[in-house]
């Protein structure tokens, strides 16, 4: 079952690009964080649509990858992929961007890994999808492309072009 | 993925993924600690016990700090001040240890084979920080890996490892380690120092005149003199082998190219590599120090999400 379609995702994409300008207008104090690996993806269609917006010294992106914080290394191993932050994040408005907000719990790795580079004087959260009754931390976005109601039996699936051939978000039987 | 090993004995266990797989892990834990908070909560609730049979302050401390950055919990033994000295045997100072709940153990141990011996007997993740003259996993990757970081690669290069070949777990588990990895090895040294079969054993090349090796390598990683393990005299004197086998800005300067020098460390200065090498440009020592500190976190990183969950 089709989610967003490869017609709407480009709109989307637009929509939450423009809510992130008219919040922190000209990205002024303000640095963009996409998460390792799969909100790399949505992060980098976010920068490129502010690069329609904004000169490119305004823009600053960087990429966190949290495989260190998580809290189940014992359950499973994951492979930690490269964190690129080449700024000083402190004092700024930290402007995290993943693909799906599920339980929170890798948002919550990821507050503690932005940690370790500095002192932010502000968090924001944006996601494609948010699954909100599955959350098990108080955690929400601040801006959300799509948000779902109760579909606890399915896996949120984000595909895009560089990796999986096509743009959409799928809905995938477990 | 995940390693093909439930311990960490020695190199020649270890698959050519096994070891790419701890070498990019450690790439990625090389950028935590430029971080200004060096320290991440990965081994929360792991314990790690450093069993030291045997002297030694690199490792040792290098290993420590890897699992204080992990934020594991760590308890130290040495055997000077423990019951061991008592005459306890390893397997019951182990059993010992262990049963007051701990993951992982790592070990030195005097005695070739005793961490392999331990890993038949015990449940916990054993990590091999040098066993008499077998093997020193951990220092053969460090090396890899800050080979591959100056030169770009290992498949293809030259490397030279110099000295005492005969009583050297560095030589031996660098050798497992490049052959595996593509590079070519030549050991070079007096003919007392290098095993006699050793070049039919691991196929590779042995060169006993010092300057033909160095002009050969691109790499040369030189070896400590181990007196302590030498009961029979095997060259005549340190000022004579400095002369005939030392690594001297006299005998670099020679060549038409700058090469690589290394050294596992502690270095006897003036014996087998002269100090005005030791502190050049082209040495890569305290690098390989630096890069010790991540490539145990690997190590640690990658045998831990092999234990069961408590």
């Amino acid at each position: 079952m089709t989610l967003i379609s490869e017609q709407q995702l480009p709109s989307i994409i637009k929509r939450l690009a423009h809510q992130i300008l008219e919040t922190y207008p000209g990205l002024t104090n303000a640095v963009i964080v996409g998460l390792q690996p799969r909100g790399v993806y949505l992060s980098d269609r976010i920068v490129a649509a502010l690069h329609q917006e904004l000169s490119a010294d305004q823009i600053q992106y960087g990429k966190l990858d949290i495989t260190f914080y998580r809290d189940d290394i014992r359950r499973e191993l994951h492979l930690a992929t490269q964190t690129d932050l080449p700024f000083s994040i402190e004092g700024k408005t930290v402007i995290l961007i993943d693909d799906v907000l599920f339980t929170g719990r890798t948002i919550r790795a990821a507050l503690d890994a932005l940690l370790a580079f500095g002192r932010p004087s502000k968090v924001a959260l944006c996601v494609l999808v948010d699954r909100k009754p599955s959350r098990e931390l108080p955690i929400q976005p601040d801006f959300t492309g799509k948000e779902m109601v109760d579909i606890s039996p399915y896996k949120v699936k984000v595909r895009w072009k560089e990796n999986d051939g096509v743009d959409d978000v799928i809905l995938l039987d477990q | 993925m995940a390693l093909s090993t439930k311990h960490l004995l020695g190199i020649k266990d270890l698959t050519t993924e096994d070891i790419q797989l701890i070498l990019s892990t450690a790439g990625q834990f090389k950028e935590v600690l430029q971080r200004p908070v060096k320290k991440v909560p990965t081994l929360r609730d792991v314990t790690i016990v450093n069993l030291f049979y045997e002297n030694s302050t690199r490792t040792r401390i290098s290993f420590e700090l890897a699992e204080r950055r992990l934020s594991a919990d760590t308890v130290n033994f040495t055997v000077s001040n423990s019951s061991a000295a008592k005459g306890e045997t390893l397997l019951d100072t182990v059993n010992n240890i262990l049963s007051m709940k701990v993951d992982m153990v790592v070990m030195r141990h005097s005695a070739s084979g005793a961490p392999h011996y331990l890993a038949k007997h015990i449940d916990a993740a054993i990590i091999n920080a040098g066993d008499g003259i077998n093997e020193h996993p951990t220092q053969a990757l460090l090396d890899a890996f800050s080979m591959q970081e100056k030169l770009g690669k290992l498949a293809g290069l030259k490397v030279a490892i110099i000295g005492d070949i005969m009583h050297s777990r560095v030589a031996l588990s660098n050798i497992y380690l490049l052959k595996k990895m593509g590079a070519e090895v030549m050991v070079s040294g007096p003919p007392t120092l290098i095993p006699k079969y050793l070049q039919e054993a691991m196929d590779i090349s042995v060169e006993y005149n010092i300057d033909k090796a160095l002009a050969w390598c691109d790499v040369a990683n030189v070896l400590r003199i181990q007196l302590e393990r030498q009961n029979q005299p095997l060259f005549s004197s340190l000022r004579e082998y400095n002369l005939a086998y030392g690594i001297t800005k006299n005998r670099l300067n020679k060549l038409n190219k700058e090469i690589l020098i290394m050294h596992p460390g502690p270095i006897n200065r003036g014996v087998e590599l002269d100090s005005e090498v030791a502190d050049s440009g082209q040495s890569i020592i305290l690098d390989q120090v630096e890069n010790g500190v991540a490539v145990r976190m690997a190590c640690l990183y990658l045998l831990t999400g092999r234990t069961n969950p408590a």
